[in-house]
């Protein structure tokens, strides 16, 4: 069982498996990215082998309640999988304050090198190995270690639960800022996903009317990062899965755009980006016929 | 990000003669904000029926922008004639090329132009013609067969790439095979025929279909099958390894190894679970 938003590091494996015999449970969400909790626990059977759902959403950020719904899976004697890769270094995690019993987090997330990642698994969780081939990691994971890269990850963990506190919230508030001031800036501009339930450092914006690759194109000539879910930009001809399975109406999906901060991002990076991505907007919106 | 030509996007950064020409002769509209893509391209003729000025309107990516403009400046000074000879290959070649997926942008561009053009005639508009194959983007079989036809195109995938069909849910994707069949002449894969096989044969068979199929997916998962019997239809076996204690061994078993055997052998056998 699992979301209807997933990372494809998820949706992929679960697409296979269910094209392989296997019974998978797509879990819906509502318009603000909203898991729908009632669905998902009607839906566990006693054949059900594991619940995997992600922590907070990678594009939206809305987060998921997994400490509650943990509890709930393990109280049924189901196997529990968080993708916790968004959310560690934004919100805090602690394994032994609920009954995940598996979580994946990734190193290039909080700032570690790119490729180095940890699976977390609870004592006593049935477990076989992905890669054997090897005693290293006691045979759970065949191969040499990539110590550098380990020892960076660690590294980047302490620095990143060093920041959770002061750090967080001033990019929480560069996050706003930018968010309020597009907002009032630009018309019909549409925020995707739950404003109160959210990581700090995440926003899903949908400009109504234009479409998102040229956004990002004109961005990047300004040397400005983002990401899109438009339908353009991915080489598939519809807008992200995330925006579908929210319902957010094609009209807005193939105009969003995702930023996300971090704790390097500045006050200037933002006032740049507020002062320079309106007129692109308005300049696409020129060349667009829906707009009058 | 794509690999756009400097053509596309010196044409996407500084796009030419946007907006609407007053009093147009023709006006043509295609796409839909639902698509991810629209345009709306007029144009003025002169005294000389000589096309004076073309603009565009466009809602899309920097393709779609990019090829909109090409179009408004090929278009200018040609006769109504010249104009009509203008293929969707023609806007892509103009700015060096597009990526293949991104060859709907330049159909969409010659669209616009028939359209527009139809308008100055007084002609009926021609794309409402033929039946929808893709209900996703609403696309026709005379639209796909005359992008076959143009591109000389031979899988699904070029379709999509030029006009956009089986690019949703893939309900189509037989259709369009068809129409790419009758075109092409390249048939679609033929399903395997059900023979009348002997119980010899079908013996061979499941072991083939065993060792070759379904034991290398099996043994993925650390799961391995064995043929224990083979009577009156019905294919025994015996799961090993972590098969023989995982809970999903019976959904493996129906969903995955009969289907496979149903496939690849014959459609009547069964396959049951022994233990030895």
């Amino acid at each position: 069982m699992t979301s209807r938003v997933e990372h494809p590091a998820i949706k992929s494996l679960c697409e296979r498996l269910d094209k392989k015999g296997y019974r998978v449970t797509f879990v819906p969400v509502d318009r603000k990215g909203v898991l729908d909790i009632d669905y998902l626990y009607d839906s566990l059977t006693d054949d059900t082998a594991i619940v995997s759902l992600m922590w907070a959403n990678n594009e939206t950020g809305v987060i998921f309640p997994i400490e509650e719904i943990s509890n709930v899976v393990r109280q049924k004697g189901i196997a529990f999988h968080t993708d916790a890769v968004q959310t560690v270094g934004k919100i805090p995690v602690d394994v032994s304050q609920s009954n995940i019993d598996m979580l994946s987090i990734s190193g290039h997330k909080i700032h570690a090198p790119k490729g180095v990642g940890a699976l977390y698994i609870r004592k006593g969780t049935p477990f076989s190995p992905f890669l054997i081939g090897g005693h290293q990691e006691k045979g759970r994971r065949g191969g040499t270690e990539n110590v550098v890269s380990i020892i960076g990850f660690g590294k980047a963990s302490e620095l990143a639960a060093n920041h959770m506190g002061e750090s967080i919230n001033r990019v929480q508030k560069l996050r706003d800022k930018l968010e309020n001031e597009l907002i009032r800036r630009v018309p019909n501009v549409l925020i995707n996903g739950d404003r109160d339930n959210r990581l700090p450092n995440t926003t899903s914006l949908s400009f109504e009317y234009v479409e998102g690759e040229s956004i990002l194109l004109m961005m990047d000539e300004l040397g400005i990062c983002a990401s899109s879910g438009s339908a353009c930009t991915s080489g598939s001809l519809e807008p992200s899965h995330v925006l579908r399975a929210m319902g957010v109406p094609f009209t807005a999906a193939h105009g969003s755009i995702r930023f996300s901060l971090s704790i390097y991002n500045t006050e200037e990076d933002i006032d740049f980006i507020i002062e320079r991505l309106p007129p692109i907007i308005g300049h696409l919106r020129k060349l667009s016929p829906f707009w009058q | 990000m794509w690999e756009y030509t400097n053509e596309v996007k010196e044409h996407f950064l500084n796009p030419r003669n946007v907006g609407v020409v007053e009093n147009a002769d023709g006006i043509g509209e295609v796409g839909s904000l639902a698509c991810g893509d629209a345009l709306k391209l007029t144009f003025k003729l002169d005294k000389d029926k000589k096309i004076s000025d073309a603009k565009f309107q466009t809602f899309g990516c920097a393709s779609a922008i990019a090829s909109s403009s090409a179009l408004t400046e090929m278009i200018k000074g040609l006769s109504i004639d010249e104009a009509a000879g203008i293929t969707n290959d023609d806007i892509a070649q103009y700015l060096g090329g597009l990526p293949k997926e991104k060859m709907h942008c330049s159909v969409m561009g010659r669209d616009a132009l028939e359209k527009a053009i139809a308008h100055y005639r007084g002609e009926p508009d021609k794309m409402v013609e033929g039946e929808i194959v893709c209900e996703c983007f609403g696309v026709t079989d005379i639209e796909i067969a005359r992008a076959v036809k143009e591109n000389n195109l031979k899988t699904i995938e070029d379709v999509t790439g030029y006009v956009k069909a089986g690019g949703g849910c893939g309900n189509c994707h037989e259709s369009i095979e068809e129409i790419i069949a009758s075109i092409s002449g390249i048939q679609p894969k033929e399903e395997r025929k059900p023979k009348k096989l002997t119980n010899i044969q079908k013996i061979r068979l499941i072991e083939e279909t065993l060792e070759r199929e379904i034991k290398p997916a099996l043994k993925q998962d650390g799961g391995d099958i064995e043929l224990v019997d083979f009577a009156d239809n019905t294919v025994y076996v015996e799961l090993l390894g972590t098969c023989s204690t995982c809970t999903a061994s019976q959904v493996t078993l129906k969903h995955y190894v009969e289907t496979k055997i149903k496939e690849l052998v014959s459609p009547e056998l069964v396959v049951e679970e022994v233990e030895q």
